[in-house]
């Protein structure tokens, strides 16, 4: 007998979005936030702030490299990458504005192409390169790119779980939370990953630092609202979460990966508040399940004969 | 256009034996899985299983017993339900999923690469990926025979007519006629599944006579599109982005009790 009590969702097939995906859901993520961050110190903070700019900007130029090539290793047919640009029978480009596969291709293009000239401005300004036009050094060039630069990493870091929503899978296509919630943990995650390898490499000072660390602290309260606006419109599909997956987001995501950075942030466990490194670390740590629980909860819902099979 | 054309499928004449499957597998020349080696799934007499992207029919088996002397067997050949307003066709980022002049929906083998955005879109479960093509693959209609004015393969080898091919008006005044004759027989529960061109996603192009609800069969009550999310999901990222450059620019500014420090230092040092 099928089923009479399941979401219309669990009658469909798992896409098999798997490691690839959740990689690049993770990577895409810290490149989009890092961008925007990096862009709200260049647009309002101080110049001793610039130092984080650049190492925001290097982030971003890198993740989104990794993500396009993630994005090509998961197509079944890679050498066809450039069909999701360009349509192959006519040569006329490719965009439709109602599908997020499509916006994000051309999204991801573009940050690319803005996170290239703000890495490119950043390693002018260091010295560490000496080619290119002297214009990307100039204020009103940065200014420029850091404003569009920063509202497309908006954009990359959202538009992941808008893309998940416009789909009929369980979970995804059960909750309109998935958008921002991939957008706040991309934001935790970011000011994660700079707070990291800035005090690895000594970048910034105490007072930038100190302010990504009260970003990421808000991030987190916001991620932890989100986690729980995005169960509670899960409604009867939250089913899937009755299993391991549920376990992994409950113990995982929000104790490891929200809750115990919070309360080493907030000096509620006193041993460990002076522990930058070990917060961040657990905040990437919770970033990354969350994208495996989200993607791999709903891949594990399929259809055998007339049934429906759960995790 | 040409007329539009599809499938009524009267699940109460259908005898499961996989005719449908093995004329769809033939004509287009989808490979055996697992090498053709036998495999028991233990549902029924179901060992298919699934469609797939090399299994375009597939007959499902639903055993109602109350025991072993008391109950029915359903069965229904299930396919691509050719929706008309299709959710494979909406979220396709190549532009590989067309609709055909007969109505039809089809993927375009040599444009697909393999996103599987599709699979991820249908509200049927039908697409899969074929391992031979490595592109998205589904049940066409048999465009290619219907081109030349043959009936699809599966309809054609059906032997009691479960499966009815023809314009999908004439289908309908068929099917409606057929579920008239069962309700007047006592079979309560008949129903119509995607016939309403009213109804979820525009109505089926291929469309089912059932005598239980929807779900018994594995099918959705209520098929939707997925871009009816796209809207809600889109205005909350927004909204997010919105509150998180808020909190950026509480947390991240310049302040003012930074400024009067930096100057008391003589003015900020070069970045």
């Amino acid at each position: 007998m099928g089923d009479r009590r399941v979401p219309d969702t669990f009658f469909t097939t798992p896409p098999e979005w798997t490691w690839w995906i959740v990689f690049y859901f993770f990577i895409g993520g810290i490149a989009g936030g890092s961008f925007f961050i990096a862009s709200l110190l260049y647009l309002f903070g101080r110049i001793n702030d610039r130092p984080l700019v650049r190492l925001g900007y290097y982030v971003a130029f890198i993740g989104a490299v990794i993500s396009g090539v993630l994005l090509v290793l998961d197509l079944h047919r890679p050498l066809r990458f450039w069909h999701m640009l360009i349509e192959s029978n006519t040569g006329n480009p490719m965009f439709k504005s109602w599908t997020p596969m499509s916006v994000g291709s051309w999204g991801l293009l573009l940050f690319g192409l803005f996170a290239a000239l703000a890495a490119l401005s950043a390693a002018r300004e260091e010295e560490r390169v000496r080619w290119g036009p002297g214009f990307v050094v100039g204020s009103a060039f940065r200014t420029v790119v850091a404003i569009i630069g920063g509202v497309l990493g908006f954009f990359l870091a959202g538009y992941t779980g808008v893309l998940l929503s416009v789909t009929n899978r369980p979970v995804w296509a059960d909750s309109p939370m998935l958008g921002a919630l991939f957008l706040i943990s991309a934001a935790s995650t970011a000011a994660a990953t700079l707070i990291l390898l800035a005090r690895r490499r000594y970048i910034g000072d105490e007072i930038s630092l100190g302010k990504l660390a009260e970003f990421d602290k808000s991030a987190l309260v916001l991620e932890l609202v989100a986690i729980v606006a995005f169960l509670i419109t899960l409604g009867a599909a939250a089913r899937v979460f009755l299993s391991v997956w549920g376990a992994l987001l409950v113990l995982g995501v929000i104790g490891a990966g929200i809750v115990l950075p919070l309360a080493m942030g907030m000096g509620w466990i006193k041993r460990w508040s002076s522990r930058p490194v070990m917060a961040a670390t657990l905040v990437l740590v919770g970033g990354f399940l969350l994208r495996v629980v989200t993607l791999l909860s709903s891949e594990q819902v399929h259809i055998a004969g007339s049934r429906v099979i759960t995790p | 256009m040409a007329e539009a054309m599809g499938f009524f499928t009267d699940t109460t004449v259908c005898i499961g034996c996989k005719a449908c499957e093995v004329a769809c597998k033939s004509w287009n020349q989808l490979p055996a899985r697992e090498g053709g080696q036998p495999e028991l799934s233990g549902i029924s007499y179901d060992n298919t299983v699934q469609l797939s992207g090399t299994t375009w029919r597939h007959v499902k088996f639903i055993e109602q017993f109350d025991s072993p002397y008391n109950g029915r067997w359903l069965m229904m050949s299930d396919v691509c339900k050719h929706c008309v307003q299709a959710g494979c066709i909406e979220v396709c980022p190549t532009g590989a999923i067309i609709r055909t002049e007969f109505d039809t929906v089809v993927i375009q083998s040599d444009v697909c690469n393999g996103c599987r955005a599709c699979i991820a879109g249908c509200p049927f479960g039908v697409i899969d990926m074929n391992p031979v093509s490595g592109t998205a693959q589904k049940c066409t209609l048999c465009y290619d025979r219907m081109s030349v004015g043959l009936e699809p393969a599966c309809s054609k080898a059906c032997p009691t007519d479960s499966i009815q091919f023809g314009p999908i008006d004439e289908l309908r005044q068929r099917a409606q006629r057929r579920l008239e004759q069962l309700q007047s027989q006592g079979e309560t529960k008949a129903q119509l599944y995607g016939a309403d061109p009213e109804g979820p996603v525009g109505g089926l192009n291929s469309f089912y006579l059932l005598v239980d609800e929807p779900e018994v069969y594995g099918l959705p009550s209520q098929p939707k599109l997925p871009s009816r999310n796209l809207a809600s999901s889109a205005a909350g990222s927004v909204v997010g982005a919105a509150v998180l450059g808020a909190v950026g620019l509480v947390t991240l500014r310049k302040r003012r009790s930074e400024e009067v420090a930096e100057s008391e230092r003589g003015g900020p040092p070069r970045a």
